[in-house]
């Protein structure tokens, strides 16, 4: 925030700072951005809400995003979120119950040359099968216990 | 940084370049990353440590070099060969080519169709530069144009030949660039402004981030010079947060040039000074729209307002704002160091000039191209593309992104530029070029973008927030087969409806896909309301609930 000079112009570099350092936008560090850039607090909410980067609720131990661009929805893209529901229960924008996974869907990643694409905990995989994905998800989960 | 100084610099690049022998670039776009291209390009340096060669060969880290399906890239020089599908354990073999023959599993033919029939300008230098480095850069006459500029140049004489060159603004529209800038240039303001809209939201396009990953300097070059043209004195580039590795190498070029003198107060000396500053969007398609992107540089929700004033004459903080693409920018260094008349003899005779565009979808080679204005559909299709692949049928060209048309094969002859694609009910958009074959279902790719447009509609004007939402609603009702012919006519009045009376961009195009499947693919439509999809991705009653998430 210092170095957007405190000013109202530096709201959403400031909530991109604060997800990139929490991983997600809390209600305590949305008032704090507000009573420090003297915003209204209903306007950082609104700011926060309106873009699809910025999120309110933690994330999970791993995430899988699904890229839904238009390349990769013609190449299949629709099959993993299906893959990813029937396995482990959960919607786009969903985390399971236990926190170890969420899953998200993203506009396009931008690499559409290898659709479909999904980004698992940050990591690009080109070129997915619901059965690789499958594969790739349960060796991601079982890594971690 | 004085240009005398500069062109040291750029000597100094030169004679350590000669030095060495043989280059091997590795392709470090975001494209081949996702295949492992930096382990690749690690292994390599590896290899050429262990055999004593560092030397005689450098391993250079390179933007896109367009070929992304085949990724990772490797460039050997001399003699650009080129290898496929690199994986690090292939950096042995690889080296120890350089000085024999080429590894026949790995090598890619340069002499294909789809390198040879490209003109690149604004991709010239991605794939040969090394994008964290101003160097490269200035060994190849980079910045030039930008001290030619502020040195020989009036802003009406940059101005002038920007509007011979026959420039249009890259981001979708076509808006001639000259006017544009004319316009800044007149408005009057202490306070001038220039913004890069590197907000790139069309799902299947990936051109700009190729650019500023790639080539970066070469933004920064154009910006500044579009300053000086139009006497604004500060800068935003506003990037997409999604595109992390864009905003790591543009912001390493924006301090390199800061430390050359090329940024900052009194550039090479001239009374000239230009800042830039980067800003992240947030992921909302919406920023795209001019005036959506200055309210969120602001600080605020992206939404539009309605125009006019034109940012030209207010925009950021309320002062003139020129407010143009990445790949506008990217082409006014070569303008200025080429001329005018260079750039106008390339193209049509309207739309002048090359278009990047982003190859994907049903097609063997994905990737990016530059290929000039007039250039035919079907050599974009069969020949630089290799065709569609698995023997599979041609069903439709996608352009645009979610504002733009689906165009049926009938139509594969016409020549690309803005007029003709608009003729046909597609636009040129930011250069998404979606291959569909026959096993894609037009009625589903209708919903997929209107699902888009639905969910990135900013809700500030009603035929756009409620529109998209009734529209998406009625082809969820033809994909299930529940619809009837009633239904299709209201679905056509609804489209005429947002597209005349939506606030921006974005709901006056947003029936864009709409309208154009309705008009070439209408039988596909009829089959639905009969129950039965012609490709046979709908799911009808029986299965309905597995297919359907909306």
């Amino acid at each position: 925030m210092r170095r957007h000079g405190y000013k109202p112009q530096g709201l959403i570099e400031t909530l991109h700072s604060i997800q990139e350092a929490f991983g997600f936008l809390d209600d305590a560090s949305m008032r704090y951005a507000a009573a420090s850039l003297k915003v209204p607090i209903s306007k950082v909410y609104g700011v926060a809400t309106f873009y699809h980067f910025f999120s309110l609720k933690p994330q999970g131990k791993h995430t899988c995003i699904v890229c839904m661009g238009t390349s990769c929805y013609i190449k299949g893209a629709g099959a993993l979120i299906d893959q990813i529901g029937a396995e482990y229960g959960i919607k786009p924008g969903e985390t399971t119950e236990d926190g170890e996974l969420s899953l998200m869907t993203a506009r396009c990643v931008g690499s559409c040359g290898l659709a479909p694409v999904c980004v698992v905990d940050g990591d690009v995989a080109a070129k997915v099968t619901p059965i690789a994905l499958r594969e790739r998800m349960q060796r991601t989960t079982a890594h971690a216990e | 940084m004085l240009s005398e100084e500069l062109e040291v610099l750029a000597e100094k690049e030169r004679v350590a370049q000669h030095s060495c022998k043989n280059h091997i670039r590795v392709c470090q776009g975001t494209g081949c990353m996702a295949a492992r291209a930096l382990e690749v390009k690690n292994a390599i340096s590896g290899s050429v440590k262990e055999m004593g060669l560092d030397k005689d060969i450098a391993v250079i880290g390179v933007g896109c070099r367009g070929l992304c399906a085949l990724g990772p890239l490797v460039t050997i020089e001399p003699g650009d060969r080129l290898y496929k599908e690199a994986v690090p354990e292939d950096a042995g073999e690889i080296v120890a080519s350089v000085t024999t023959e080429n590894v026949e599993r790995l090598h890619t033919d340069t002499k294909a169709p789809f390198f040879v029939r490209q003109e690149k300008i604004a991709l010239e230098n991605a794939g040969s530069i090394d994008p964290d480095r101003i160097e490269p850069y200035l060994a190849i006459g980079g910045y030039q144009s930008l001290l030619k500029v502020l040195s020989e140049m009036t802003p009406a004489g940059v101005l002038d030949t920007i509007t011979r060159a026959g420039l249009r603004g890259r981001g979708g529209a076509g808006y001639p660039t000259g006017l544009k800038w004319s316009t800044v240039a007149k408005a009057a303001g202490p306070q001038k402004y220039v913004i890069c809209n590197g907000d790139e939201g069309d799902p299947g396009a990936f051109m700009d981030r190729s650019i500023m990953e790639g080539d970066p300097h070469r933004i920064i070059e154009g910006m500044a010079i579009a300053g000086y043209a139009v006497g604004a004195d500060r800068g935003f580039l506003y990037v997409r947060a999604e595109y992390p590795l864009a905003v790591k190498r543009l912001k390493t070029a924006i301090s390199r040039a800061e430390r050359n003198g090329l940024l900052g107060a009194n550039i090479a000396g001239t009374p000239f000074s230009f800042s830039l500053e980067i800003r992240l969007g947030a992921g909302a398609f919406v920023c795209g729209e001019e005036t959506a992107l200055i309210t969120s540089i602001e600080g605020n929700r992206g939404m539009p307002r309605p125009r006019p004033p034109y940012p030209a004459m207010s925009g950021l903080n309320s002062c003139p704002t020129l407010i143009n693409n990445v790949e506008t920018f990217a082409n006014i260094s070569p303008i200025i160091r080429n001329g005018a008349e260079w750039y106008a003899a390339i193209g049509t005779e309207k739309s002048k000039g090359t278009k990047v565009f982003c190859l994907t979808g049903a097609i063997t080679n994905t990737g990016l191209i530059e290929v000039p204005m007039g250039i035919t559909l079907r050599e974009i299709v069969f020949e630089i593309g290799g065709g569609i692949p698995n023997g599979k049928k041609l069903k439709a060209i996608q352009t645009g992104g979610p504002s733009g048309g689906c165009i049926p094969p009938q139509f594969l002859d016409m020549k690309v530029d803005y007029e003709s694609l608009r003729e046909v009910g597609s636009i040129m958009g930011s250069g998404g070029m979606i291959i569909i074959d026959e096993t894609s279902c037009m009625v589903d790719v209708a919903k997929f973008f209107m699902e888009f447009c639905r969910t990135e509609s900013c809700g500030k004007c009603t035929p756009c927030r409620v529109g998209t939402a009734e529209m998406h609603g009625l082809l969820d009702k033809i994909t299930k087969g529940q619809a009837t012919v009633a239904d299709i006519a209201l679905l056509e009045e609804l489209c005429e409806m947002v597209r005349d009376t939506s606030l921006c961009g974005l709901g006056q195009s947003a029936p864009n896909p709409v309208i154009s499947t309705l008009r070439y693919f209408r039988d596909e439509y009829m089959a639905h309301l009969e129950g039965r999809c012609p490709a046979g991705v709908c799911k009808f009653q029986a299965t309905e609930g597995v297919a359907q998430n909306a």
